[in-house]
């Protein structure tokens, strides 16, 4: 393991192989990367191509069912509900990748100083997670944006610090099993320091099942986001937000217009669902003999 | 003296860890209550305050002191149950809480309580029979399960049997206005009306609660069904259940009395997340079916800015879910016989 380099090119293609050989045998995790490629498309080029201002309202077009003009039917003061679901989806993804980032570094640094050098560190960090994680986590989010006050930013604070124990934990083990591998001291008496030895030889190590991670927990920080917007914090009304589209929506549900809440909610459903198959796809390619 | 009782040795040190998560919580608490936006002497003065009546209140509420002594203040208040006044309802927080808790956890149980019913034979019967429709529905659910949000479950069950086949009832609280609330004697309407021989009143709180039950479950399902089909299975391949067979055991003594008993174990484990996630998806499903507990207590404060109550609602529930994962630690020492034993 510890000779790298002679080895090195083989092994890429091995996994490039090994890659493709999992999305022929499991062409699901194909369709999951032609979903989220179709998602990162709307975010980025979405707002563009529209056909209608997310923002504009038509008081004498309100409430129209879906047709040919409006795709996804027009809402209570005439915005189109299409243009909108897919303008959304730039703030959604934001919302959700920032968080998720911000868990990703703060959790990797967290982990890797409790794993590596245990002691005190690592038992104030593992009380800590253990507090985080005593609370319901969505009730958690509330509290801290509740307590940080109500704007978007808190809401991707509060998302990130409640997705932060799992990475922490995740890359804590990752980093604990390797301390003492050969290869590492090796590297430590090649007259490496202590912080290059962790981010140039242990902290890679971690990498692939911190994407399989990242991915399942995409889904989950887009649910959580969404669902603090529909309890009405963090994105205020005209924007365009699935969360607050969906509880918009809900008002109109029981007199029977259904188009309102289900197109955002189908939406939201579709990212989350892309993530999720992406997170087990990812990890048939990362970690074969946990497929279920 | 306790050396001669393990399994009551293994219960009372499991209460003792509690003891530590319970003190996180309530420093979190503290520490979310005084990092209120601003100044919370502002706040808690009211809109017409001037500076004298600021000046009162930060030292009426003790906040000109340094955070260790109102820390200490913070504690003692708990102490004697006290959570601050809510400003929208003008009563205390805990009174609040206390008559909205009822509704919350009927609600929450009650979804509990189908979700295990339907996820675990569904887990059992996708683990026994791979590759059948049953194994392929228990994915299907799992999958559709993690990836649907609460809030828009709710919303699509409201259309479908509220709107369109209109045999539910309309989604506003927990019973219907022609019925009379049932004397408060646990706070349950399906107990109290059962209590009172009331069964209209029981047919009626039935009907409104089947729906947000029926969307939290949904959302339970998954987790539970996922986590005993793996456990059967592991438990399905494991040596004893290889002994068993062989010694000639019947099917179904191998199935429930060895396998089953054995997987259960992992999925007990579970229920702590899945508790975690429900009273998380609690306030979603509350808000939708505009359920009078105390998720929509919580979501009415937050919009109004009455941050005792929210922060109340939030180390309450915290709370409840510690209790919760505590009940469960017990329950997994009376299901499995070795770790009274095990235990130092």
């Amino acid at each position: 393991m510890s000779d790298i380099t002679p080895a090195d090119m083989p092994r890429q293609s091995g996994t490039l192989d090994h890659v493709i050989h999992v999305l022929r045998a499991n062409p699901v995790t194909l369709i999951a990367f032609g979903m989220f490629a179709f998602l990162i498309l709307s975010a980025v080029i979405g707002p563009a191509v529209v056909p209608y201002d997310p923002l504009a309202t038509n008081a004498s077009n309100a409430l129209q069912p879906p047709s040919w003009a409006h795709w996804f039917g027009t809402d209570q003061i005439g915005r189109d509900v299409f243009s909108r679901v897919i303008v959304a989806t730039r703030l959604d993804l934001t919302i959700s990748v920032a968080a998720v980032a911000i868990s990703f570094v703060v959790g990797s640094i967290l982990g890797c100083i409790a794993g590596y050098w245990g002691g005190w560190p690592d038992i104030i960090l593992n009380r800590f997670l253990d507090t985080i994680m005593a609370f319901p986590l969505f009730v958690l989010a509330m509290g801290i944006v509740a307590a940080l006050g109500n704007t978007v930013e808190n809401i991707i604070y509060a998302t990130a610090i409640i997705n932060m124990p799992f990475y922490a934990r995740l890359v804590r083990a990752e980093v604990n099993i390797r301390r003492d591998a050969g290869f590492v001291r090796a590297a430590k008496l090649a007259g490496c320091s202590d912080i290059r030895v962790l981010a140039t030889q242990i902290f890679p190590n971690a990498l692939p099942p911190m994407m399989v991670q990242v991915s399942l927990n995409l889904g989950w920080a887009i649910l959580n986001a969404a669902g603090l917007s529909f309890i009405g914090l963090g994105v205020s009304p005209p924007t365009a937000e699935w969360g607050i589209m969906v509880a918009e929506g809900a008002n109109f549900i029981v007199s029977g217009e259904w188009w309102l809440a289900v197109f955002p909610g189908l939406w939201l459903m579709f990212a989350v669902f892309t993530f999720n198959l992406l997170g087990d796809g990812l990890r048939d390619i990362v970690d074969p003999r946990k497929r279920t | 003296m306790l050396a001669a009782f393990p399994r009551l040795r293994a219960i009372l040190l499991r209460v003792a860890q509690a003891i530590p998560v319970v003190i996180g919580v309530v420093v979190i608490s503290f520490l979310l209550t005084r990092a209120l936006p601003g100044d919370p002497a502002v706040y808690f003065a009211g809109v017409a305050a001037d500076e004298a009546s600021i000046e009162e209140t930060r030292v009426a509420m003790g906040l000109d002191r340094p955070l260790p002594v109102q820390f200490v203040h913070y504690v003692g208040d708990l102490m004697r149950g006290d959570l601050g006044q809510s400003l929208s309802s003008g009563r205390p927080v805990a009174t609040d809480l206390a008559n909205r808790l009822p509704a919350s956890l009927e609600l929450t149980l009650t979804a509990l309580i189908l979700a295990v019913v339907i996820a675990v034979p569904l887990g059992v019967l996708a683990a026994t029979r791979p590759g059948t429709w049953v194994d392929h529905l228990c994915r299907v659910v799992v999958t559709a399960g993690v990836s649907l949000p609460t809030f828009f479950t709710g919303i699509l069950l409201i259309y479908i049997f509220y709107y369109i086949l209109g045999i539910a009832p309309s989604p506003l609280g927990r019973l219907d206005f022609i019925y009379l609330s049932p004397d408060h004697v646990t706070g349950f309407y399906l107990i109290d009306a059962a209590l009172m021989g009331d069964w209209e009143t029981w047919r009626g709180a039935a009907k409104q609660l089947i729906l947000p039950a029926a969307t939290l479950a949904l959302f339970t399902l998954a987790p539970i069904a996922r986590m005993t089909r793996a456990a059967m299975l592991t438990a399905l391949s494991s040596d004893f259940i290889r002994t068993a067979r062989a010694a000639g055991l019947s099917n179904r003594a191998v199935l429930y009395r060895y396998a089953f008993r054995n997987a259960l174990l992992p999925v007990v484990t579970t229920l702590g997340m899945v508790f975690s996630f429900a009273l998380g998806a609690n306030v979603l499903v509350e808000k939708v079916f505009a359920w009078p507990g105390i998720g929509s207590y919580a979501v009415e404060a937050l919009v109004v800015s009455d941050y005792a109550a929210v922060q109340g609602f939030v180390l309450a529930m915290a709370l409840l879910f510690v209790a919760l994962n505590l009940v469960i630690d017990l329950l997994y020492t009376a299901i499995d016989p070795r770790i009274g034993f095990d235990a130092q």
